[in-house]
């Protein structure tokens, strides 16, 4: 907190805003930095304040490093806000690398005239979640753009961690006969959103998934060292997550549509809005391929984990040529799941 | 998901389409055109030509808004969009098609024009009474579903005196286009096209009722089942068609009568008549100039017409040389046989109008169903 006499007033939380002096290098920018950053973020590698943050590195394994801008719109949101998913989509990037994450750096893209209340929110959800994750912020950067050049905050984290040995997860390893594994309800973060959107607005109990997700990977790679792929379903969803796979490693898959995780809440948003839940936005959730052998056994340890409580296998790789994404549908036909066609909803992460 | 799943049932499905397996006659065929987008589309989502036997065959018909649409008409949408002051609200199925000079509502909002996705003709109205200082243009198209709630904003705007608000009305009406394919065939020629039953619209037919086809059945002596937009309907509506096809009858039966009647919504059709007349010639991608097929704003309401408050002008524009939209829309032609489809026009960077909308015989193809032409090389 602001020491006595160090500046010349307190930071006003409650009614002040955002303004150029904040982002411009001087003392105001200062007085940001320290009574809300490293107040909030509050660990020995912030506090010592320097361009970057020095750390050693546990022997053994291999490095990975992630990053992620967050963008959304709105800033709140049912289940979360731009703050706890800012550290979220950065933990998981790490963590579908099959990385341990260690530390985070956050940069801040401020508008002028943003409601300095907002940030204070903004900032505490995300020391909260980095506190819950146990991956620090150790170090930022803050800029400050003239009104109408952003639109309240954007942030951005980059985020480093440890693979272990013996862990090699990517999407080329994937092979016909592999199994599709999803830990859970697909849809949420997405409907969660859209029922904010002014010209969409209906009542939904349906909250953002978005979570960290490196303590669900921990335990399966635990169980199943040799899983092939992991990934987060995130914009484009499920579809295009398979899609990537497809692609990546020049194989097909079918997936079965009864066996999708979906709740009636997002299904019936979904129905009305006329999307398709394979396509919605997922922010805690992942999707992992392993070989038919593991698949029961990862299903398992996944099952057993709060956050693969609803965990199911969903379909499986075979060998195509032309890559295609199939489902058999519940109906009994087969079509393709396809790449999503243009933006099915702009700014949701 | 209660009144979701039943119609969605893998069991019942499997049970029909073995009745309609047992059903069909060898040696005989049938040509089914479901004639809305919203059948074309699921029958593609659900799979359901897995379902079928060969002898039947589903043909993909005209009613798409968005795919009948002409390219003169997105023109003047862009031309209307891009004025200064003005702000054009519109559906989001329109915004990717493409018109003339590479131009699309989407690529002219990057331009600078203010385009406006809306999801219903009330949010244009709202967008009007909030910003006084602009001209607020509703670029409305559709069949008899969508014409209603245009009829209603604009009623609602003439009580509402507002005077920065306006229609350009593309509404277009169902039965005479079935009228003009069948007149086509019965010319013979390159525009024929061979078909023995009709998959009726869903929600058309809740506003215009089944009655309206009664003639065109008789007298083209081809059956019409009205068909809900669930696949459990469709399979069903197929199987009603054959029975018929079978028993040589020619009738308009409605299987989805939890929400069609023989009059249909009168009220609807009430405000319909109220604000709109009929035009006298207007122009559909495929099927060319059709007379009285589509709706103008009545003198009464010529306020909120843009085409006379802006002065639009149509000027008809040939579809790209190596789009096959018209033959598809007209029956004639699978997506699979153009010889873009799948890779010089692809959802992402369509050449004709039918790969854009969801309810686009291409664009569902594509989506949903291009494995089955690989297959078939």
């Amino acid at each position: 907190m602001t020491k006595p006499g160090s500046y010349q007033r307190p930071i006003d939380f409650k009614h002040g805003k955002v303004d150029l002096t904040h982002g411009s290098g001087g003392r105001a920018m200062a007085q940001l930095i320290e009574d809300l950053f490293v107040a909030n973020f509050d660990n020995d590698l912030l506090r010592e304040q320097n361009d970057g943050a020095c750390f050693s590195v546990p022997p053994g394994g291999r490095m990975v490093m992630a990053t992620d801008s967050h963008v959304v719109s709105p800033l709140f949101f049912p289940g979360g806000d731009i703050g706890c998913l800012a550290v979220h989509g950065t933990v998981n990037d790490v963590a579908m690398a099959g990385g341990r994450p260690l530390y985070l750096a956050a940069s801040f893209i401020l508008e002028e005239g943003f409601p300095l209340a907002e940030l204070k929110r903004i900032v505490e959800s995300m020391a909260r979640a980095a506190k819950e994750a146990g991956v620090p912020v150790v170090t930022g950067d803050t800029k400050v753009v003239e009104q109408g050049k952003g639109d309240g905050v954007f942030i951005t984290t980059t985020g480093v961690g440890i693979v272990p040995d013996g862990v090699n997860v990517s999407a080329g390893n994937i092979r016909p006969g592999d199994k599709i594994l999803v830990s859970g309800m697909l849809g949420d973060h997405g409907v969660a959103i859209m029922s904010l959107r002014e010209n969409l607005s209906f009542d939904t109990t349906i909250e953002s998934d978005t979570a960290a997700l490196h303590g669900l990977t921990a335990a399966m790679l635990d169980a199943v060292p040799g899983i092939h792929a992991l990934r987060d379903p995130t914009r484009g969803g499920l579809a295009a997550v398979m899609n990537e796979f497809a692609q990546q490693s020049g194989v097909g898959i079918v997936l079965q549509e009864d066996a999708l995780p979906v709740r009636p809440q997002v299904e019936a948003a979904c129905e009305l809005l006329g999307l398709d839940p394979l396509y919605v936005a997922n922010e805690g959730k992942l999707v992992a391929v392993c070989t038919a052998g593991d698949a029961e056994r990862l299903l398992a340890v996944m099952r057993l984990h709060p956050q693969g409580r609803d965990a199911a296998i969903i379909g499986e790789v075979i060998d195509d040529p032309h890559g295609f994404v199939q489902m058999e549908t519940s109906f009994g036909g087969r079509r393709m799941v396809d790449w999503l066609t243009g933006e099915q909803l702009p700014r949701i992460c | 998901m209660k009144y979701i799943d039943e119609f969605r049932d893998g069991k019942l499905a499997r049970a029909l389409a073995r009745t309609i397996a047992r059903e069909v006659r060898p040696g005989k065929s049938y040509r089914l055109m479901e004639f809305c987008g919203g059948h074309t589309h699921a029958i593609s989502r659900y799979g359901l030509e897995d379902l079928l036997p060969e002898q039947v065959r589903m043909i993909h018909g005209p009613g798409c808004p968005v795919c009948v649409l002409p390219i003169g008409r997105t023109d003047s949408a862009i031309e209307l969009a891009l004025k200064p002051g003005v702000t054009l609200c519109t559906y989001a199925d329109t915004l990717r098609v493409p018109a003339s000079d590479r131009l699309s509502l989407f690529k002219a909002k990057a331009q600078g024009a203010d385009v406006r996705m809306v999801y219903s003709s009330s949010d244009a109205l709202r967008i009007a009474q909030e910003e006084p200082g602009r001209e607020i243009v509703f670029f409305a198209i559709g069949f008899e579903t969508t014409t209603p709630p245009t009829a209603v904003v604009i009623k609602q705007a003439a009580a509402l005196g507002l005077t920065n608000f306006s229609v350009f009305c593309n509404h277009v009406l169902t039965p005479p286009a079935m009228v003009h394919l069948m007149e086509l065939s019965a010319a013979g020629g390159v525009d024929s096209v061979e078909i023995d039953g009709f998959v009726g619209p869903s929600h058309v037919s809740t506003i215009i009722g089944s009655r309206p086809y009664e003639d065109f059945a008789d007298h083209y002596r081809k059956p019409v089942v009205i068909a809900g937009f669930e696949p459990l309907d469709v399979m069903q509506s197929i199987l009603m068609l054959v029975r018929q096809i079978n028993d040589g009858r020619h009738e308009v039966e409605n299987q989805f009568i939890r929400a069609v009647t023989r009059d249909g919504n009168q009220k609807a059709q009430r405000l319909t008549d109220e604000v709109f007349e009929l035009r006298a010639n207007f122009d559909w991608r495929g099927l060319g100039e059709v007379p009285d097929s589509a709706l103008k704003i009545r003198d009464e309401y010529a306020l909120f017409d843009a085409e006379r408050r802006f002065g639009i002008e149509y000027r008809k524009v040939p579809d790209p040389k190596a789009c096959e939209c018209a033959a598809i829309l007209r029956g004639q032609k699978h997506p699979s046989d153009c010889k873009v489809f799948g890779n010089a026009c692809t959802p992402d960077q369509p050449i004709g109008s039918c790969m854009v909308s969801s309810e686009g015989a291409c664009a569902a193809y594509f989506t949903y169903g291009r494995f089955r032409s690989i297959k078939r090389t």
